[in-house]
């Protein structure tokens, strides 16, 4: 029982982050209707920026870092992995993208899979980041606690605590804030959204910005818990997310939470069983919702405007 | 002049929708453009917003050429659409969906008095606040679309069908309202296929077929014109 349980926490530990790159999928697909392929990229992109603020800050060892230094110091990484991916997802939209706007989808689709490409392999270039596989420096102690026999180590608390309160703050911005209103009026009816005064092309920015920063929080969080830092990471968590986006019903941000979260409880079980099974349950499970049920938990079926 | 189109051309790919059509709008005036299925009447308000491009002509407002700004802009100088089929946004709430048609303000308190004003004309919208705009009926979606409208505080409102799949008693409704709108000082440009009506609210009226004006005059004229009694009236 404890053992189920210690699974179910790592693998909530893992939703977290799934969850956050999966809430970019879904943003971004539900107001220009693109599954950006490049979002893993991004993921991946946060990751190294968190690295070098890091090493910038303090060094390559924070070996006996204390509580609040290694806090501040994870903070302030995370905070500049997100500026950057915001500008660099904003970017894309506006010279990849945009000019796209009124192409056929499938046009769309294929560039953004050149541009994860071109993000993996110019960022594998010496002068970029370099081909080799980087292990990055965890910024907490590596404390553990004992609750009721589970363990549980202080980055699954950060990662807890700090994907939760980017949730929250996703919540606020798009339920409450005049942009965030602005973005699923955008996302249902772009033409009803422009004769309303909404400057469309600025709310498409914003929501890419938007998701590129969770991504890069979620890069960060990541390899602070898997600590391995290389230019093809982003490949596969950012195909899980996606997964988890679709699962949820793709354009909607519960459903990729939850999509998200069982996409984690559901690696990290498969992967107790049998370790190099996790993979393959993931996308087991994206084939399983395409066939069963395409528009997934919460998503509504769409009708084809003709 | 409040409005002014100047032969104004527009293309969908090789179809040539409007061929030139002139017309204007005073201060205070509603006018109508009528004419069946196709005929552009859609089209020239869509080219007056700016959700299309014209391919030659110009529109003034107040003498400003406002043909090539994009359509958040136009909504700012003071023209706002009430698009034809409503184009609620389903998922918002009727307060956000208001809100929305002020996205060009953002004085906060001016906001709130202009719902106030929407709900003396609409009442109904008041005891759906927290509804989702895409359970509201057909009748009351169509007063939330001219309340959102009215939100900007526009000097000149667009509206696009607005009898459109509406009981008779709620089409005597809205068009009574418009009135109401006009007589509080907001000029009115209203497309409609139910001619009856738009020429007993309407000042002046143009007649469109495929694309061209092929008759003008006020109200009261186009009424008694013979060809317009037969094509649009029935008889």
């Amino acid at each position: 029982m404890t053992y189920v349980l210690q699974q179910l926490l790592n693998g909530i530990q893992l939703g977290f982050v799934y969850a956050l790159i999966a809430l970019g999928y879904t943003m971004v697909y539900g107001i220009v209707r693109l599954i950006n392929f490049a979002h893993g990229d991004v993921f991946m992109v946060g990751a190294f920026v968190g690295y070098f603020t890091l090493r910038a800050l303090a060094g390559v060892t924070l070996a006996g870092a204390s509580w609040l230094n290694g806090i501040l110091l994870f903070l302030l990484a995370m905070l500049a992995a997100m500026a950057l991916c915001t500008v660099l997802n904003v970017t894309i939209e506006r010279v990849a993208y945009k000019p796209l706007r009124n192409a056929p989808r499938i046009a769309a689709l294929i560039t953004a899979i050149g541009v994860s490409l071109f993000l993996e392999y110019f960022s594998s270039l010496k002068f970029v980041f370099g081909p080799n596989y980087i292990t990055f420096p965890s910024p907490l102690p590596a404390q553990t606690w004992e609750i009721a026999g589970l363990r549980i180590s202080a980055i699954q608390v950060l990662i807890a605590v700090v994907a939760t309160l980017l949730l929250l703050g996703l919540n606020y911005i798009v339920r409450y804030t005049k942009i965030g209103k602005a973005m699923r009026a955008t996302a249902f009816d772009r033409d009803a959204a422009r004769l309303m005064g909404i400057n469309v092309d600025l709310t498409i920015s914003f929501t890419f910005g938007l998701g590129a920063a969770l991504a890069g929080a979620g890069g960060v969080l990541y390899v602070s818990a898997y600590p391995r830092v290389h230019t093809f990471m982003g490949i596969i968590p950012g195909l899980k997310a996606f997964t988890a986006a679709v699962m949820g019903g793709i354009g909607s941000l519960p459903g990729a939470f939850v999509g998200a979260l069982i996409m984690g409880v559901a690696e990290v079980t498969a992967k107790s069983v049998y370790s190099t099974m996790a993979d393959g349950v993931a996308f087991l499970i994206l084939i399983l919702v395409l066939l069963v049920k395409p528009s997934g938990i919460f998503g509504r079926a769409e009708v084809e405007k003709v | 002049m409040l409005l002014q189109v100047e032969n104004l051309h527009v293309h969908y790919g090789a179809i040539h929708a409007l061929q030139g059509i002139s017309f204007h709008l005073e201060q205070g005036e509603i006018v109508t453009l009528i004419g069946a299925n196709g005929a552009g009447k859609s089209t020239t308000l869509k080219t007056i917003c700016g959700l299309l491009r014209p391919t030659a002509g110009a529109v003034y407002f107040r003498g400003q050429d406002i043909s090539r700004l994009p359509a958040h802009k136009i909504v700012s100088l003071g023209i706002s659409q009430v698009p034809e089929g409503r184009r609620i946004f389903a998922p918002l709430t009727v307060r956000e969906n208001l809100e929305m048609g002020a996205y060009t303000r953002s004085d906060r308190r001016e906001i709130t008095q202009s719902m106030e004003r929407v709900f003396a004309s609409f009442p109904r919208l008041k005891e759906r606040l927290d509804q989702l705009g895409g359970t509201l009926s057909g009748g009351e979606q169509q007063m939330l679309a001219m309340g959102r409208g009215l939100m900007s505080r526009p000097e000149l409102l667009l509206l696009d069908e607005p009898s459109m799949g509406l009981a008779p008693i709620l089409v005597e409704e809205i068009f009574r309202i418009i009135r109401e709108i006009n007589q509080q000082g907001t000029s009115i440009l209203l497309v409609e296929q139910n001619a009856h009506m738009a020429l007993s609210v309407a000042n002046r009226g143009y007649v469109l077929e495929t694309g061209r004006i092929v008759l003008e005059g006020t109200a009261a004229e186009l009424r008694d014109n013979a060809q317009v009694r037969a094509a649009y009236l029935g008889g």
